[in-house]
C-alpha cells in the first residue's frame, strides 16, 4: 500500500468535516504552499515530521552511463528532506519492536 | 516556514473555513504521513516527491572518545525523493 493525495483527502472528509471537494483541495493547498515555499529560498520547518532544506550544487563532471561520453552535469539547485529526531526515534523504535516480535 | 506558517497561510487561502480546520488538517495529514512511515509504507505524491525508508545495513563503528569497537545495528531512515515538478521549480532561475 501506498499513501496518495487520495487517501489523504478522504481523511480530511471524514475527520475535518470539509466536503469531498475541500478536502481535495485542502490536501492540494498543502504541498503547494510548501512548493512555493521551497520555490523562493525559504526552508520548510515541520516540527516533529522533518525540515525541508535547499542545497545549492556546484558544476561537476558526469557521465552518460550508456554511451560512457562525458557530460558536465550542471550547477542546480536541489531540495534535501531531513527527517526529525523524533521521526527518526520513532521509526528505528518501530523498527526494533518489529524485529524483537 | 514552520508549520505555524503554514497553517496561517492555508488558513489564508480558505476565508470559508474556520482558522481551526487549516490547523486540524496539517495536524491529519502529517499524522497520516508518520503513520505510513512507521508501517513502512511509501508515500508518494504527484509533483512534489515520495517518501519511504532507506535501510542502513549493520556495521562496526567506533567510540571515538575511546577507539573501542561498537555494533551498530542495521536500521531505517525515512528518506525523500523530490518529484519532477518539484525539482523544476526549485531550479528555475526566475
Amino acid at each position: 500500500m501506498t499513501l496518495t493525495k487520495a487517501e489523504l483527502a478522504d481523511l480530511l472528509f471524514e475527520k475535518v468535516g470539509l466536503n469531498k471537494r475541500e478536502a481535495k483541495d485542502m490536501v492540494d493547498a498543502f504541498y503547494e504552499e510548501i512548493r512555493v515555499a521551497l520555490q523562493s529560498g525559504d526552508g520548510v520547518k515541520l516540527s516533529g515530521f522533518g525540515n525541508f532544506q535547499l542545497r545549492d550544487k556546484p558544476q561537476r563532471p558526469g557521465r552518460n552511463p550508456k554511451t560512457g561520453e562525458e557530460i558536465p552535469i550542471t550547477a542546480r539547485r536541489v531540495v534535501t528532506f531531513r527527517a526529525s529526531q523524533k521521526l527518526k526515534a520513532m521509526v528505528e523504535k518501530n523498527h526494533q519492536g518489529k524485529r524483537a516480535g | 516556514m514552520t508549520k505555524s506558517e503554514l497553517i496561517s497561510r492555508l488558513a489564508g487561502r480558505y476565508p470559508q473555513l474556520v482558522a481551526k480546520d487549516a490547523e486540524l488538517a496539517v495536524k491529519i495529514i502529517l499524522g497520516a504521513m508518520v503513520k505510513s512511515l512507521l508501517q513502512g509504507e511509501r508515500i508518494e505524491i504527484r509533483g512534489f516527491g515520495s517518501f519511504n525508508l532507506n535501510c542502513r545495513p549493520p556495521r562496526v563503528g567506533r567510540n571515538p572518545k575511546t577507539g573501542e569497537k561498537v555494533k551498530v545495528p542495521e536500521k531505517y531512515i525515512p528518506h525523500f525523493k523530490a518529484g519532477k515538478e518539484l525539482r523544476e521549480r526549485v531550479d528555475s532561475k526566475d
